[in-house]
């Protein structure tokens, strides 16, 4: 806990600085304190525990569920030949340069209001980390240590499973954690193009009624949402690269 | 009349060409025998193409004339059946020390329980009780070479192919794994092929030493090392071993100058 003790005390301090400065500007609707926000919280804490968060994790969790799997089989996919990877790779990279968020208007008109116009969004803001560092990992796989494995006597799977993958874990958690925060963003954006429930949606509601902490409360908790995956995703790591932990 | 378990009948290779700056050693009808038993090693410069040698006889690479036989046998695919040590040890950082050991049996198929016994029985021998269960980070520079000679011996083959693995080990720990290698050399009956540049390595620990140039031909030349077993440090200081050495070192250096 140590380590954080630093970035405790400026984070304390900005909002302290905030409180006072709140309190002296004294319009809400602009500009709440951060008690003010906390307040409301509490206030709404049943409806946004139970009703808007479910609705964004679920969103949150498909939508990574599916990068998962989209970007970890282009990654190996590439890693297999060098024509997928000529073909795809310039094509993912370019996918990049879009603004989804100019997008995603679209995918309301293609989906509607159902979770997928969301979904979309998310998994197209997280794929691409996990696809690049997934693909980076298994490319630098070595070249020697595949060549001692071929001597003695191992498959094409073999390489795969006991050389290839273990060399990729590393790179994979590292864009894993960049996506899972991530993913935070694709969801709420998401859910403020359309939506009838989840902390995006909810938040953009607060703004039309001028509820200055209403629309921070659920932003702050999205943000709790976005730190946790993160610091899940790296004890998932720990246990899994304990060799580097030493 | 030893049994000859390696044999290079007229083998001629070289990389395919296409790299015209670097020249890439070539192999030409080459020629030699390797008993059961025999500790040899390959001497020659840098690029002379020993480590080609190697990899045609774990069969990374095909002759393109002529035959390599492994234990009376010539086979389209080589791969598994003999033992490699690389130069650097190549442990898997990620698996710990009885992992990495029995990588080879893991591979063979082997049950996983059954590979640990297997390991298990050797460790003492290696040096290696109580650091089974350390990652390679963990481990001293001779200790790591330990363990990737224990991998190598675990692919259960008659014959190992060291590739210059004390190279980056400093002086004394160096003397302590040579010593330590004719023992389990000797203890185990397997037939070394160790490539070196280093002309005393090679006197202290071969029967036979090859000699691999390229200038002006590509060629391999061989010499007998005249040692009796159980040879010391203090024999490499006999005037026909001193000769020897002399003789040796020259011929290396007539290629460097090339």
């Amino acid at each position: 806990m140590k380590h954080y003790i630093f970035s405790t005390s400026l984070v304390l301090l900005i909002l302290i600085g905030w409180e006072v400065g709140a309190q002296i500007y004294n319009k809400s609707y602009i500009l709440p304190a951060p008690t003010d926000i906390l307040l409301k919280l509490w206030e709404l804490k049943g409806i946004l525990l139970l009703e808007h968060l479910p609705a964004t994790l679920l969103i949150m969790v498909i939508g990574l569920a599916i990068s998962l799997l989209i970007g970890g089989g282009l990654a190996i996919w590439m890693n297999k030949s060098q024509l997928l990877e000529k073909t795809f790779y310039p094509i993912i990279i370019t996918s990049q340069t879009i603004p989804i968020i100019a997008l995603a208007p679209i995918f309301v008109l293609w989906f509607g209001y159902s979770i997928w116009s969301k979904v979309v969004v998310t998994v197209l803001i997280t794929f691409f980390p996990i696809t690049v560092s997934t693909f980076d990992g298994l490319r630098s796989s070595d070249k020697d240590m595949k060549e001692l494995l071929f001597t003695m006597g191992a498959s094409k799977r073999d390489i795969f499973f006991k050389l290839d993958i273990p060399t990729a874990l590393p790179s994979f958690f590292s864009g894993l954690k960049v996506a899972v925060t991530l993913s935070v963003i694709g969801a709420a954006i998401g859910e403020w193009l359309g939506a009838q429930a989840g902390l995006g949606y909810f938040s953009r509601r607060m703004m039309t009624q001028f509820d200055g902490a209403g629309v921070f409360a659920p932003i702050l908790l999205l943000s709790i949402v976005g730190v946790s995956l993160f610091l899940f995703v790296t004890s998932i790591e720990k246990y899994f690269l304990k060799w580097r932990n030493r | 009349m030893s049994r000859a378990v390696l044999t290079f009948q007229d083998v001629t290779f070289h990389y395919p060409s296409g790299n015209l700056i670097h020249k890439h050693p070539i192999l030409e009808d080459i020629h030699f025998q390797v008993n059961a038993g025999e500790f040899v090693s390959i001497i020659g410069a840098s690029g002379s193409g020993k480590s080609t040698i190697f990899r045609l006889i774990t069969g990374l690479e095909q002759p393109i004339e002529g035959k390599i036989y492994l234990n009376g046998k010539s086979m389209s695919n080589q791969l598994g059946q003999v033992g490699y040590m690389p130069q650097q040890d190549l442990l898997m950082p990620w698996r710990t020390v009885m992992d990495n050991a029995i990588l080879p049996l893991e591979i063979k198929g082997v049950k996983k329980a059954e590979a640990i016994d297997e390991v298990r029985k050797l460790l003492g021998e290696f040096g290696l009780e109580g650091v089974e269960d350390a990652f390679p980070s963990d481990l001293s520079g001779g200790m790591k070479q330990r363990v990737s000679f224990l991998r190598s011996v675990l692919s259960g083959s008659n014959i190992l192919l060291l590739d210059e693995p004390f190279s980056a080990l400093d002086a004394i720990t160096r003397l302590n794994m040579q010593e330590w290698l004719l023992g389990q050399w000797e203890k185990r009956r397997k037939t070394i092929l160790f490539i070196t540049h280093d002309v005393e390595e090679a006197l202290f620990l071969s029967d036979r030493i090859f000699i691999l140039e390229q200038e002006p031909n590509p060629s391999l030349k061989e010499v007998h090392v005249p040692l009796r077993r159980p040879r010391n440090v203090r024999d490499l200081t006999r005037t026909e071993v001193v000769i020897m050495r002399g003789h040796l070192i020259d011929q290396l250096r007539l290629k460097v100058k090339k």
